[in-house]
């Protein structure tokens, strides 16, 4: 149990080639931290730099108060779920999960106390002669986990636990990893780059992209309040929309729509607009915005109606009621939910509102 | 035979260049037009058998019948007369420096022992060091390099290696100049020194195994080499993260993992072993107690004018290599099936 701190850490392999940049994280004791974003933008070689798999650059990683920049990774005290389980061939379950305790010189008993207790609780009680081959995907993953959890360790990476699972699975152990956590009351750092996986297990969720940390906050801030345009864009499925507009005398100007903001932005300043699908919706309302979209796609799916078409010359997706009645080439009216405005400025992508 | 009759015989020479790749259309024409024939079920089980045919003929032909007659001319006289186990008898005569049981100490001994073990060792230390250096293909290429040598100029550069000057002389010989120079001793006479005794010579046998160990632990490096790399790095980075430390992951995964392949080289060098001939050939003649069976062998038929001794050699060698060969195919399919 500790808390992990990323000090201006800075991943750099040749002059021109930073992985990671600046990047300065505090990580709460017991938390679970989710690090999310596309592939190759330095998530996992964040993570690997606190393992001590990847040395550090520059600044400084700590873990509760102790600088580990220069301990190594196996005087760290963490344990590391990989994304390909690394799971010792040679070995048998129990031998998989007995190698971290033997390497801290434990006593055979305590040992087999500990493999056992984890056995029961991943549900492994029958497999532990079994060598790794002879497993599914979903027990060796649970292996995986019992050999990290067997240690109580300081703090647990996962880095893409979960996307070697089919959909299924992966639904399950999302579930399971969250109650691990609860009842562990350890730190958890989790690695992935999907959004949803982020969004629901995370207590905060950092998202990079290009080595530069983007927003760090709740899933709820993340996704009410996004920073910029790329964590706009990147959590919520659908996307997004994103319309080119012109903000004049308080209002927002785009290709088919002007809409009045909730807050003032200086007049004249270009950006982008930005709404998410289930602010634009079949309930209109007098005095609010309109707009009259042109149907392309309609996709239904049960709980909700999402309409893919053009307003003006923008594209854009709604959420309707799925009982609405649309088929695609209908033109229909829509309502736009100010509340749920976001406006980022042109250059910077930085939100302004 | 005398090849150029062809040139001179213009029909033969066509009866070649025609003939052979005909028979062999022919063969496979008339091979598959009678599997065609068989139901769908016979077909799968009869057609692999005519396209291994040639090659079970051959090897039939120019391996297994002289083998076959090896074995009957081992138990006859050099007029072909049989004499049972005469011939066996005097190469097992007079224990231990009679017959042929200097061979076989060395052989069996020596070099099985102290061969394997060396070229493995190295093998798997260069293989595990090289693997953290930063022009590891240049440096292993370097190690390789002996490979490409004959054996025969592998053995002139180690006697090279080893001359011998009288003491006081200024030696010519690296291990002799490193002996006087950096220990302060006698140079010691690597090769012909029977030392500590002539019945245990360990020491010039060891000199011999050591130019054919050089000339080798590339060959081991190699496939040790390309064991290690097929040990997947996330692997090793768990055991770092679990705890342990690079001697121990080198125990505990690295070295398991590469077991299989350990012991499909290590088998493959016991053969090398065993059938040890060229260096010794070149280096000693099998002189001062560093004889070898494959060596005798072949003394006892071009020296000594003895192929009944010769043959007996030969089989007691096949008798000895044969059991480690089946082991190293059968090692070799299960490292292949655990792929």
């Amino acid at each position: 149990m500790a808390s992990v701190t990323y000090d201006h850490v800075v991943k750099r392999y040749t002059a021109d080639v930073t992985v990671v940049k600046d990047f300065n994280v505090d990580i709460k004791d017991k938390e679970f931290m989710v690090l999310v974003g596309p592939s190759g933008c330095g998530k996992s070689t964040a993570l690997r730099m606190l393992a001590g798999l990847e040395a550090i650059t520059e600044g400084k990683i700590l873990i509760g108060d102790r600088v580990v920049n220069n301990v190594a990774a196996k005087d760290r005290d963490i344990a590391m779920v990989f994304q390909s389980y690394a799971l010792y061939p040679h070995m048998s379950v129990y031998d998989n999960m007995a190698f971290p305790l033997q390497m801290a010189h434990m006593k055979k008993s305590e040992i087999d106390k500990r493999v056992r207790n984890a056995s029961r609780i991943l549900g492994l009680d029958n497999f532990l002669k079994r060598k790794p081959r002879a497993l599914s995907g979903g027990q060796r993953q649970r292996v995986a986990l019992g050999r990290a959890i067997v240690r109580s360790p300081k703090v647990f990476l996962l880095d893409e636990p979960l996307s070697n699972l089919d959909a299924k699975l992966r639904g399950q152990t999302r579930v399971e990893l969250q109650k691990l956590h609860r009842d562990l009351q350890t730190t958890f750092i989790y690695v992935t780059h999907d959004q949803v996986e982020a969004m629901t297990m995370g207590d905060r969720i950092a998202i990079m992209n290009a080595g530069i940390l983007q927003q760090v906050g709740t899933p709820g801030e993340i996704y009410d309040h996004p920073a910029n345009l790329f964590v706009a864009g990147f959590i919520g499925t659908p996307t997004m929309n994103f319309i080119p507009a012109n903000v004049t005398n308080g209002s927002a100007k785009a290709s088919g729509f002007e809409v009045k903001l909730p807050k003032a932005l200086p007049a004249g300043s270009k950006g982008t607009l930005g709404f998410r699908p289930e602010a634009v919706t079949d309930r209109t309302t007098d005095g609010g915005t309109t707009l009259d979209m042109k149907v392309d796609v309609v996709e239904r799916l049960g709980s909700d109606q999402y309409l893919y078409g053009s307003v003006g010359g923008d594209q854009l997706t709604a959420r309707v009621d799925p009982r609405m009645a649309v088929a695609p080439g209908d033109r229909v009216r829509l309502g736009l939910d100010t509340r749920g405005l976001h406006f980022f400025d042109g250059e910077s992508e930085q939100a302004l509102l | 035979m005398d090849f150029g009759v062809l040139l001179t015989d213009l029909p033969t020479l066509v009866v070649v260049i025609l003939g052979v790749p005909a028979l062999i259309g022919a063969y496979i024409v008339g091979s598959e037009f009678l599997v065609r024939r068989l139901s769908d079920k016979r077909r799968p089980q009869v057609r692999p058998w005519f396209w291994v045919g040639p090659a079970l003929f051959l090897v039939a032909a120019y391996l297994l019948l002289p083998a076959i007659g090896t074995v009957f001319q081992s138990f006859e006289n050099n007029n072909g007369n049989f004499i049972g186990l005469g011939n066996y008898e005097s190469q097992f005569a007079n224990f231990p420096t009679g017959g042929a049981w200097v061979a076989i100490r060395n052989n069996v001994f020596f070099w099985l022992i102290f061969y394997t073990l060396f070229t493995l060792a190295f093998g798997l230390i260069l293989a595990v060091l090289f693997d953290r250096v930063l022009y590891e293909n240049i440096v292993k290429s370097l190690i390789f390099m002996p490979m490409a040598i004959s054996s025969v100029a592998l053995g002139v550069i180690w006697n090279f290696m080893y001359q011998y000057q009288s003491p006081g002389e200024s030696q010519l010989g690296t291990m002799n100049a490193l002996v006087t120079f950096v220990l302060h001793h006698d140079p010691v006479s690597w090769l012909q020194d029977q030392w500590p005794t002539p019945t245990f010579n360990i020491l010039n046998n060891l000199a011999l195994i050591g130019a054919a160990t050089w000339g080798i632990t590339g060959f081991a490096l190699v496939i040790l080499s390309a064991a290690l790399k097929g040990i997947p790095a996330d692997l090793l980075e768990a055991a770092r993260v679990d705890g342990a430390g690079e001697l121990t992951i080198f125990r505990r995964v690295i070295f398991p993992l590469m077991m299989p392949t350990i012991v499909v080289v290590g088998t493959t060098l016991v053969i090398f072993a065993l059938k040890a001939f060229d260096v010794v050939y070149v280096m000693t003649a099998g002189n001062y107690g560093t004889d070898v069976l494959a060596y005798r062998m072949y003394n006892q038929l071009y020296t000594a004018g003895n192929s009944g001794g010769a043959s007996a050699v030969a089989i007691i060698l096949l008798i000895a290599v044969v059991p480690v060969l089946i082991f190293n195919l059968r090692q070799f399919r299960a490292v292949e099936a655990r792929r």
